[in-house]
């Protein structure tokens, strides 16, 4: 129970002080999980955040579900993952209550137009950022260039072109697999 | 009804979203854009403050598109259906998979699928373009559409360009920052010279 509540209130601080999510929280939840608390090694740590990294949803709440299942199975990973979560669900709410009333001022509008364009460069350098992490092959250059076809262009829906983009990436691995088995039984023929 | 609506979208689009937070922007935008629910300017404003307020980005936006249309129930609902997908599967994969590093079509549909993710979105910022500084609705209208030249709004992006390249040449720098620069820059621009 004592593990529970330390759970909880330990993500609900990582949820409530690190901007810009995912990445930012990483030192913080190694430092209280590893260093302070040391519920988890090092290791362990770092194998999470592969995980976290290849799995559907973001880094911050797929590794509280982990950390949270590791030190006390589901209700670890439930408190856990809430704690996390729940600060954004609190501020925003009160910041939505307010923003519509907020956006009637002139300079408001004036300035929110100027945001527009930097989340605009934001948007486009996280685009960059996902870049980093895949191999640059033409294979690679060619799905970026059906993405953007098949989006702006033809405009079919992002969730058929993403689900499109998980089975090409393990067909074409696969037939690749099947090419070069079937040159090396040839070569062994020979 | 508009819940369970919210619902089922937002746990596709927890589902998908791989790559973090950003990548979930391309299908935010498809599925609240096109359902009405609200303008892509609204949205890009919603983006704004989830980038500006601690949390993770897909959660904060998750709250606020539930908000806008069911209040704090909708709130609720859409947050807790983003973050649903990822709990079932990190459980799953912490409870039986204990080995779900090694399996090769982990990484094999990843790597196809990031790159599909960069290029919606850089899809979703040439419409962004086409919107903001053309005037255009998407960038298709470039096709179908003239355009009228006193409309565009090159201040936009001026300003698109100059974070863009601030934040190339600092990585460091805080989002918050650079969105707190450009309110001040559209401000200044928008209220006093233009």
């Amino acid at each position: 129970m004592k593990e529970i509540l330390t759970l909880f209130f330990t993500f609900l601080k990582i949820g409530a002080f690190t901007f810009g999510g995912g990445y930012a929280m990483i030192p913080l939840i190694q430092h209280e999980m590893v260093e302070k608390k040391k519920w988890i090694t090092n290791e362990e740590m770092m194998d999470i955040i592969a995980i976290a990294e290849s799995t559907p949803g973001v880094l911050a709440v797929n590794s509280a579900t982990f950390v949270g299942y590791k030190i006390r199975k589901f209700w670890g990973s439930f408190f856990a993952t809430l704690g996390v979560i729940l600060p954004s669900m609190i501020i925003i709410t009160i910041i939505a209550i307010f923003f519509e009333d907020f956006l009637q001022y002139e300079y408001v509008i004036y300035a929110f137009r100027g945001i527009r364009a930097c989340v605009a460069a934001l948007i486009f350098h996280a685009a960059l950022r996902i870049a980093k992490h895949f191999p640059k092959t033409a294979f690679s250059y060619i799905l970026i260039a059906v993405a953007l076809v098949a989006s702006i262009i033809l405009q079919i829906k992002t969730t058929y072109i993403i689900i499109f983009g998980l089975v090409i990436g393990i067909v074409s691995q696969m037939i690749i697999l099947k090419i070069k088995e079937k040159k090396s039984t040839k070569e062994e023929k020979l | 009804m508009i819940l369970l609506e919210l619902f089922y979208v937002f746990f596709f689009i927890g589902l998908l979203t791989i790559g973090g937070g950003y990548a979930m922007i391309p299908m935010i935008k498809d599925e609240v854009v096109t359902r009405g629910w609200m303008t892509m300017e609204e949205l890009l404003n919603f983006f704004a403050i989830a980038e500006s307020t601690p949390g993770p980005f897909a959660v904060n936006t998750a709250t606020m598109v539930g908000f806008s249309q069911a209040g704090i129930v909708g709130a609720i609902v859409a947050t807790l259906s983003v973050v649903l997908p990822s709990f079932i599967i990190i459980l799953i994969i912490a409870k039986y998979i204990t080995n779900f590093l090694k399996y090769k079509q982990v990484k094999w549909a990843l790597d196809g699928v990031k790159p599909i993710v960069v290029g919606l979105i850089v899809g979703v910022v040439l419409n962004l373009i086409a919107n903001d500084v053309l005037g255009l609705t998407t960038v298709l209208d470039l096709f179908n559409k003239s355009l009228v030249i006193e409309t565009i709004d090159y201040m936009s992006l001026i300003i698109m360009i100059a974070m863009f390249l601030l934040k190339m040449k600092f990585k460091k720098l805080s989002p918050i920052f650079m969105i707190i620069i450009s309110a001040v820059l559209g401000i200044i621009i928008y209220g006093f010279i233009l």
